[in-house]
């Protein structure tokens, strides 16, 4: 029969028992154990913050109904978000399309026809960079506006003060920021679209002598009207990511103006990050190969 | 009435809270004392249900706050004002919306007339002019802050008011002031009002039981004069250090 240990618990064969050979300290756990240890942490710590952002998202749909608060809030929002950010837009998209027409010129005189540029103009500008660049823009001009209101409402107590007053924060704060970027964000994109594809017709007449029948010709000649309803879907989702994520982000901002720094920079890296990645995920999805 | 029933609170591996139990009858005055960082406004936070307890249980009017649905809290925290340290006041917005923001009737907080006349009435409590209302926060200074962020917990006629250290950051002229304001208040609205102060002269003054917290619990308990002729060591440590710092200041 085998040696009995403390317990009751068969010893090792050496004579020392399980408990006994249990590592003391974390430091002495096999590596797999540490490793997971690591690994589980962040893991665990990002599944905490979805969770989170679905609550929100819920609290969101629950303050719909409260339309008489949210709802001149959100023309305040929109006006900020969609005035606000207009020239910005119209200057980055123009420039867009103008250097989208002026490097297709370059690559293609001589080697393919002209018109072809009015079609590359016209379909980098709606497929891609109007939506994805005024995301980008926005992300960095609302998202860290948003996050850093909202985190400086959250250290200074400002939030707790509605919240103590019997007032619903979704309804107040959150919603009316998120309906300005689902609204706005779109309108946003419709223009920058119509400046770059302009801008880019302007350039393309301007350096590569392209006749205004040529580039509407190869404006039409690739053009469905998918394109358009693809370019406004990635806009909406870029409306809600510059919105939903600075707004979660800034809601739970802690510790001071250190941690409303720190949230700015979480909400403008964030967003741009999930930009892209729904940039890639939609393409893949909705653009047939 | 306000009732806290072993009341426990940790952040983290640090206990806050360690069973508290405390209340406060309907129309009485209680000041919550204790040095800083005792827990004095994560109680008070309790009470509002901005914080949840760990363990034990907040009954507000005999409704257990922690249990309460979102839309229950929601009225129950119109029936309590709340002045922040800070003031804490929407500084987004003007001191009128301000205290418009703390009219908890909703038909009363769309008519515009009726807003005017209530946000005039509550500066007026507060001791401040109407035409304070058309500023911003930023404009005012920190006793004014004070002020407005109290003139916005009673513009919904609260039946319980609560002051996180009203009197804190204030010069011992307004800290005056402020005690005055707390008692023509208590005498104007008849609520029943629970003040976390550090300050155990001002206490004394508006007060009608003071209880002093420490180490997480209850360490005490009376009216201002069984306070002073307690025997427990810190109730006469704590009291000791505040008036050998009134001595030092004559």
């Amino acid at each position: 029969m085998a040696p009995r240990g403390p317990a009751g618990m068969p010893s090792s064969p050496s004579g020392g028992g399980l408990l006994e050979r249990l590592p003391r300290t974390t430091a002495e756990l096999p590596i797999p154990v540490n490793v997971a240890r690591h690994v589980a942490k962040p893991v665990l710590r990002a599944l905490e913050h979805v969770g989170r952002l679905g609550l929100m998202a819920l609290e969101l749909l629950r303050a719909v109904p409260e339309w008489r608060i949210w709802l001149p809030r959100a023309v305040e929002q929109c006006w900020h978000v969609g005035v606000g950010s207009l020239a910005i837009v119209v200057m980055t998209a123009a420039f867009a399309g103008g250097v989208t027409a002026l490097q297709a010129g370059y690559q293609f005189t001589g080697t393919v026809p002209l018109y072809i540029v009015g079609s590359l103009v016209a379909e980098s500008i709606i497929l891609e960079l109007g939506p994805v660049l005024t995301g980008l823009l926005l992300a960095g001009r609302i998202g860290a506006r948003y996050a850093a209101e909202l985190g400086t409402m959250r250290v200074t107590e400002q939030i707790d003060a509605l919240e103590s007053l019997g007032r619903n924060p979704a309804s107040h704060l959150l919603l009316p920021r998120v309906i300005a970027g689902l609204t706005m964000v779109p309108a946003l994109v419709i223009i920058a679209n119509a400046v770059g594809v302009g801008a880019g017709w302007l350039a393309a007449k301007q350096s590569v002598g392209i006749t205004n029948a040529d580039f509407i010709y190869g404006t039409r000649a690739y053009f469905r009207s998918f394109d358009l309803w693809y370019s406004l879907l990635k806009a909406l989702a870029f409306g809600a990511v510059v919105t939903i994520i600075p707004c979660y982000v800034g809601f739970t901002a802690k510790e001071g103006a250190e941690g409303v720094g720190r949230a700015t920079t979480a909400a403008v890296v964030m967003s741009c990050v999930f930009i892209l990645l729904l940039d890639l995920v939609l393409a893949r999805l909705l653009l047939p190969a | 009435m306000i009732e806290l029933r072993g009341v426990r609170k940790r952040f983290g591996r640090h206990i806050v809270l360690d069973g508290v139990d405390f209340a406060v009858a309907d129309g009485e005055t209680v000041a919550l004392l204790g040095p800083s960082g005792t827990g004095k406004s994560v109680l008070l936070k309790h009470i509002i249900g901005l914080l949840k307890p760990d363990g034990g249980d907040v009954l507000v009017d005999g409704l257990s706050v922690p249990a309460l649905r979102r839309g229950d809290l929601a009225n129950l925290r119109k029936r309590i004002g709340y002045a922040f340290q800070t003031g804490a006041l929407f500084d987004s917005v003007s001191v009128f919306e301000n205290i418009r923001l703390g009219i908890g009737e909703e038909s009363c907080y769309r008519d515009l007339g009726a807003c005017r006349d209530r946000v005039a009435e509550c500066l007026r409590l507060v001791n401040l002019p109407d035409d304070v209302g058309k500023l911003m926060p930023v404009q005012l200074s920190g006793g004014m802050r004070k002020r407005v962020g109290i003139a916005r917990a009673i513009a919904g006629n609260p039946k319980y008011l609560l002051y996180d250290e009203p009197t804190s950051g204030l010069d011992p002229v307004n800290a005056d002031v402020m005690d005055a304001l707390i008692e023509s208040l208590q005498k104007e609205l008849r609520v029943t009002s629970v003040v976390v102060s550090h300050d155990v002269r001002g206490s004394f003054k508006v007060a009608d039981r003071i209880a002093l917290l420490d180490q997480g619990r209850i360490r005490a308990v009376g009216t201002p004069e069984e306070f002073m002729a307690a025997k427990d060591s810190v109730v006469r440590e704590f009291l000791e250090r505040d008036f050998r710092f009134e001595e030092m200041e004559d």
